[in-house]
């Protein structure tokens, strides 16, 4: 839940103000779609979401907790264990195998190696990609190297998935392919699901549509059954 | 997060390599050039060492290396045996000598004559002959490096004859005497015969060397005999540090075998600097990667460390053998004789080693410290 969200960067003559005053929901068991022109300030919100960059004013509370009161090390720790993030570029250790990769997050929380990695070989299992764990990122497609990512956001089975333009490097086909596994996979009663997207392909995949427009959300649609709802303000909160 | 560290490095092979090159090519050098300097400056007191059964040397007192000795009346000698707490004191004639073969090769080498009647200050180890042998007319010892340089491809034997200044020496006995650091030729003699060989005029005495008596130490003794006499006399060891600081202070040979050292250590820092730090910019996107998964910044540290430790230890291992291999390959070479790995020359390279990838890794590390995991969503 985010309110009044408001975020500048530079100084003085130079200061851009990024976000004004946002308000923002993402509610359990939904996939939230986050849309908008580029630097209307998307990847801003989500990195304040994801607990990587501090707001300068607001109220942000994800799973309960003031994200505002938490220092350098717990903002780490709170990642690690309630985030799972999905980048554009895949961002794949290049030496490390799809199991490794995958297991990242397991590892960091000091899971041994060898658990690790049998939990997300299970992982890859449900994503299509049991004969791939051994191979390493270039050795795979792109949908592939982006099904190892969804992997490694999964595997520590967090509160919240963040997704930075999932299909923005993968082909049509791929794409869709991605966020139906995206879809299968991640959506869980219990997790949130944020998704930020230019492609206005992969819409039908969202339960509701934030629209965001110069630092602050102007509308927010509710798709369903592949009907249209829309408010021009957000929704009462609810997780 | 160690094994992914390592994953991360090892999967670049050709940075790997170049980072494991840079430690190995600093360590081969420093190492092989500081246990050569140790080398030359044991050989400057390699006369001192041999010299076992004496613990005080005596000479003028504007001596103050082993090299370079300025002659005293024969006098002296038994004015030093009767100060008290001395229980016996002998000449040692030392002097640098042209010798030839009777087939014409001409060397530089370092005479030593030694006492005619006890013959003490002949090194105690015996290849060919006996040291009774040296009391034989024209009879001379050298010490192998030598023989071979007189007689290249020869075995090791006795009885071929020398030209020293005119005279005829004879080889009665091949001994095991360090190399000095004037010449490699080495020649041992009774005291007469060496005077005689080498002709230097009125005064001939070099050194006296002699021994405390029961009971009596060594530097109280020394101090003594200066008192009495007015000479300069010294312990074994104070003489020996005395010979090597000479080199040190007086000849550019530290600061030679210094420059190599530093040349070596930039070189290091430069090769595992870039490569390092090309190494951690092309992976930067992934360390912000995982810092946005909620990997900590002392996590990320002790990876960087766990790379860059990797490196070090098989970079100076690798740089450290190929010492060794350098050193046991030329250990029949007798210009190299007595230079060798030193534990301590491997320990300090080893710190050296530690502070060139530390140091070359400190830019990198902050550029890790400091990358911004919210770069991971600007595409």
């Amino acid at each position: 839940m985010c309110r009044g969200i408001e975020k500048s960067f530079g100084e003085g003559q130079a200061r851009v103000r990024v976000l004004r005053g946002t308000d923002f929901d993402a509610r359990a068991g939904e996939m939230t779609f986050l849309v908008g022109p580029s630097g209307c300030g998307k990847t801003t919100m989500i990195s304040i979401i994801g607990a990587i960059l501090s707001c300068d004013d607001g109220d942000i509370r994800v799973l309960g907790q003031d994200l505002r009161r938490l220092r350098n090390g717990r903002l780490a720790d709170f990642r690690l264990d309630n985030f799972g993030f999905i980048f554009q570029q895949f961002n794949l250790l290049p030496a490390l195998n799809a199991a490794e990769n995958a297991a990242i997050p397991l590892v960091a929380r000091g899971l041994s190696t060898r658990k690790a990695e049998s939990i997300a070989r299970e992982m890859l299992d449900k994503l299509g990609l049991d004969d791939q764990t051994q191979k390493i990122p270039a050795q795979l497609s792109g949908g592939q190297q982006q099904r190892v990512a969804i992997a490694r956001a999964l595997v520590h089975n967090p509160k919240i998935v963040i997704c930075d333009e999932p299909t923005a490097s993968l082909d049509a086909a791929s794409g869709q392919r991605v966020m139906e596994l995206l879809s299968e996979v991640a959506m869980d009663a219990e997790r949130a699901v944020i998704v930020v997207t230019h492609d206005d392909r992969i819409f039908r995949f969202a339960d509701r549509i934030a629209h965001m427009d110069d630092g602050a959300i102007s509308r927010v649609e509710r798709r369903k059954s592949d009907s249209l709802e829309s408010s021009d303000s957000p929704e009462e909160p609810s997780s | 997060m160690y094994r992914t560290a390592l994953r991360m490095l090892i999967g670049d092979k050709t940075k790997l390599l170049g980072l494991i090159f840079g430690v190995a090519f600093s360590t081969l050098l420093i190492c092989q050039q500081v246990s050569i300097f140790a080398g030359l400056l044991g050989r400057a007191s390699s006369v001192i060492n041999d010299v076992r059964s004496a613990d005080i040397w005596v000479m003028d007192p504007s001596v103050r290396t082993i090299d370079a000795s300025y002659p005293m009346r024969d006098t002296e000698l038994s004015r030093v045996r009767g100060v008290e707490g001395v229980a016996w004191a002998v000449p040692l004639f030392k002097s640098q000598v042209q010798v030839r073969t009777r087939e014409g090769r001409l060397e530089n080498a370092v005479m030593l004559g030694v006492d005619d009647a006890s013959l003490i200050g002949v090194p105690n180890e015996f290849l060919l002959g006996r040291v009774e042998d040296l009391a034989l007319p024209d009879a001379i010892a050298i010490n192998p490096a030598g023989f071979r340089l007189l007689f290249p491809g020869a075995e090791l034997d006795v009885g071929r004859e020398l030209e020293l200044n005119d005279r005829r020496a004879r080889i009665v006995a091949i001994l095991d005497a360090a190399p000095a650091f004037a010449a490699n030729l080495t020649i041992y003699t009774r005291y007469s015969l060496a005077t005689a060989y080498t002709n230097p005029g009125r005064n001939v005495l070099s050194f006296i060397i002699a021994k405390s008596a029961d009971g009596y130490e060594s530097n109280a003794v020394a101090e003594n005999i200066s008192a009495r006499t007015g000479l300069k006399a010294v312990s074994s060891s104070a003489f020996r540090i005395e010979s090597i600081m000479y080199i040190i202070e007086n000849t550019g040979i530290p600061v030679s075998f210094g420059t190599v050292v530093i040349l070596g250590a930039i070189i290091g820092v430069a090769i595992v600097g870039l490569t390092f730090n090309q190494f951690i910019m092309e992976n930067l996107k992934q360390y912000a990667a995982l810092k946005a998964i909620g990997v900590k910044n002392i996590r990320l540290l002790s990876m960087t460390l766990c790379q860059a430790g990797f490196v070090c230890v098989i970079g100076y291992g690798l740089g450290l053998g190929a010492v060794v291999i350098f050193f046991r390959s030329t250990s029949d070479v007798d210009a190299l004789r007595g230079f060798y790995l030193l534990p301590e020359v491997a320990g300090g390279v080893a710190v050296l080693a530690i502070l060139i990838v530390l140091l070359s890794t400190l830019l990198s590390m902050r550029r890790v410290l400091t990358v911004d995991p919210a770069t991971v969503f600007r595409g």
